[in-house]
């Protein structure tokens, strides 16, 4: 639908590439170059489309445009959020174009791609669209770095407080695809560790816009509550089907992975008094607040956790590079997991040694109509999860250090 | 829980009925495409704009002229109607003679330019429009909670469908309608103006789009690519029908909805698909599709 993909020119060009491969010299260049892959037009966009550029570019601008006596300069592209199409712009990028580290990345299989095409060139990836947890578990290699936050930080956030609540009955509606089967597997494990069940789960196609028919299964399940492994669009579609069919009525409804944008589109009557985790949000304290004024006025409209994750991430990353002196990758990564991160952003924060960016988690309610006092205020803050205990734990083989 | 043949009759019931709400969104987009098809030979691929178009209006006019639902669902389709008449007119027109494919480009561009314009405008997250307040609520049926809105989706549809098949298949209008596309030269002879029958009858097909879009606003987000997610669709089902059959799009309308939901019932990972291969298998058997005729 969107811009035509060349595979065939894609593929010469990486077979020349290859050949050519051990004769690059690794080129000593004149400037600090970042790629930011996102979502421009499709389901994602206004999660990490454009605002996760503008976001990149806020941080470069905070650091006076230059490093190290180089250039910063941002380059951007549409994923499409097509895993084939986003290896091929990051193998383009930092095989041909210099490109030192890649951010953004909304979707985790768009990100799974990108991350491979890094590794095997020694380049680092900042993750901060994504929810899987694979990137710093099963699949994590020295060169990912997790920022922002993770299937486990939400399935631990929003899941165990409710299944300690005496919610012990559990079905999935989830997302037909590796993110939604990871947050709900990821959730099963925190019902079961809690002493819940889970009764029985239906699985919806990515962009379905009528869940009536999954409500009906979630209403005859006899759970206490629905969870919504989806994001985006589905999680406010399905939603509104479940208000319309009187389901919010007899059942809690978990959203697992609710973004503010997505919180702004449902329905205050619905949506109000339900419970989520989430990495950031705009309207915290006085720091998140000037920096998200910032944004909005660059971008128009107010910031999701991805946004400000690749703004703190960025950050970080050049912070690294001028004080490792080189953007050469494994300094650079030395650097940025001994350092602790440091902004508006990250709270408590620290680089594992996996990759994975630890920091406090906000547990928060969506606020009724009555209580909102203009279009950006939707969370009510209930308590801050501590970082120490919102994530998962290191795994030994992850250890890169 | 009522049973039968080891089949729980309640969540049958409750699956079929659901199918039957889709299908009456299936039918009134279908019924445009094959009004239009059927007269000037246009395969309209901006129905599914048009249809966004429908619901963007709706919200858009109740957010800052403060339109009440009942108002929109009689001035939205009359301003859909606007635009796809303007669309006839200068773009549509000079190309009515060239050969089929033009004229889909075209849509198809068309459709692309309006949802990229939305999503760059509204951004992609889906806005949401309130139910109107006297269709709020439902009602307890043995098997199900039916939602009041839900069920007059399925009248209001009903209604507008066989109000159009009357009026093309049983009045002298849709007579000369009919007249006008076999022989337009004749038409003409007998001091009909065709051209203004051919541009008002876009308007029309355009306009059961805007009407489905409004109707469609209250229970989907109202987002820029609500359009073409349906649209697929809802051409598998005017291909089942017989492009062009008024009376096939209605009835397959409505059928594949409730085929879909007995899919959602036996089979639900299928249930995606299941239209599709009804068309496989209608095209191999009847290629001019059920209630089409070969010309």
């Amino acid at each position: 639908m969107r811009k035509i993909n060349q595979p065939g020119t894609w593929a010469l060009l990486t077979g020349a590439l290859c050949l050519s491969f051990h004769l690059a010299p690794s080129a000593a260049d004149n400037q600090v170059k970042i790629g930011i892959l996102a979502d421009m037009g499709g389901t994602y966009a206004d999660i990490c489309g454009q605002g996760c550029v503008t976001a990149a570019q806020m941080a470069v601008d905070d650091f006076g445009g230059k490093v190290l006596d180089k250039k910063i300069e941002i380059v951007s592209a549409d994923s499409q959020l097509k895993p084939d199409v986003a290896s091929s712009i990051a193998r383009k990028w930092v095989e041909n174009e210099n490109v030192d580290v890649i951010g953004g990345l909304v979707s985790s299989a768009v990100s799974g791609a990108v991350s491979k095409v890094n590794a095997d060139n020694k380049k680092i990836t900042l993750i901060s669209g994504s929810a899987s947890n694979t990137f710093t578990t099963d699949n994590c290699n020295p060169y990912n770095i997790h920022w922002t936050y993770n299937v486990v930080a939400l399935a631990k956030g929003t899941v165990k407080p409710m299944v300690q609540a005496d919610k012990k009955k559990w079905f999935f509606i989830t997302a037909d695809y590796s993110f939604g089967h990871a947050l709900e597997k990821t959730a099963t494990s925190v019902i079961n560790d809690n002493g819940g069940t889970v009764l029985g789960g239906v699985r919806a196609p990515l962009g379905t816009t009528d869940f009536s028919s999954y409500i009906l299964q979630a209403q005859a399940s006899g759970a206490d509550v629905v969870a919504l492994a989806n994001a985006g669009n589905d999680t406010v579609n399905a939603l509104k089907a479940a208000s319309e069919f009187g389901l919010t009525e007899q059942m809690d409804i978990a959203g697992l992975l609710v973004f503010t944008q997505n919180a702004q589109a449902m329905d205050p009557e619905v949506a109000a008094g339900m419970r989520l985790t989430t990495g950031f949000y705009w309207d915290m304290d006085e720091q998140s607040r000037a920096w998200s004024k910032r944004f909005e006025r660059l971008h128009g409209g107010i910031p999701s956790m991805i946004h400000a994750g690749v703004y703190s991430s960025t950050l970080h990353y050049l912070n690294a590079v001028s004080s490792a002196g080189t953007d050469q990758s494994d300094a650079v990564l030395k650097q940025m997991k001994t350092t602790k991160p440091t902004d508006f952003f990250s709270r408590n924060a620290q680089l594992r040694a996996d990759g994975r960016m630890v920091h406090d988690m906000l547990y928060v309610e969506i606020k009724a109509a009555s209580e909102r006092k203009n279009e950006g205020d939707i969370y009510q803050v209930l308590k801050v999860i501590p970082a120490a205990d919102a994530y998962n734990a290191m795994l030994p083989k992850c250890h890169f250090l | 829980m009522a049973t039968f043949f080891d089949i729980n009759l309640f969540a049958l019931f409750g699956q079929l009925l659901v199918g039957l709400i889709n299908g009456s969104f299936y039918a009134l987009l279908s019924l445009g495409l094959a009004i239009i098809f059927g007269l000037l030979r246009i395969i309209n691929f901006a129905q599914g704009a048009m249809y966004m178009l429908g619901a963007f209006f709706a919200l858009l006019a109740l957010k800052f002229m403060g339109i009440n639902y009942w108002l929109a669902l009689l001035l939205v389709p009359l301003a859909v109607a606007v635009i796809g008449i303007a669309m006839q007119r200068i773009l549509l027109r000079p190309i009515a003679n060239e050969d089929h494919l033009y004229s889909l480009l075209l849509t198809f561009g068309l459709a692309l330019i309006i949802q990229g314009s939305f999503t760059h405008i509204f951004g992609s997250s889906g806005l949401s429009y309130p139910v109107p307040e006297a269709l709020k609520g439902g009602t307890r049926l043995p098997f199900m909670y039916l939602p009041n809105y839900r069920a007059w989706i399925i009248v209001a549809s009903l209604l507008m469908c066989l109000g159009t098949w009357w009026a093309i298949e049983r009045t002298k209008l849709g007579a000369y309608l009919r007249a006008g596309t076999e022989n337009p030269q004749l038409m003409q002879a007998f001091g009909i103006n065709v051209p203004l029958i051919l541009t008002l009858t876009f308007g029309f097909g355009v306009a059961l789009a805007g009407f489905a879009g409004v109707m469609a606003a209250p229970i989907y987000s109202v987002s820029p690519d609500m359009g073409s997610n349906i649209l697929i669709t809802v051409f598998a089902i005017v291909v089942i029908g017989g492009m062009g059959s008024i009376g096939g799009a209605i009835i397959t309308g409505l059928s594949m909805g409730i085929i879909e939901g007995l899919t959602k019932y036996f089979y639900p990972e299928a249930s995606n698909t299941v239209i599709f291969l009804v068309m496989v298998i209608v095209l191999l058997i009847k290629p001019a599709g059920l209630f089409g005729t070969t010309r």
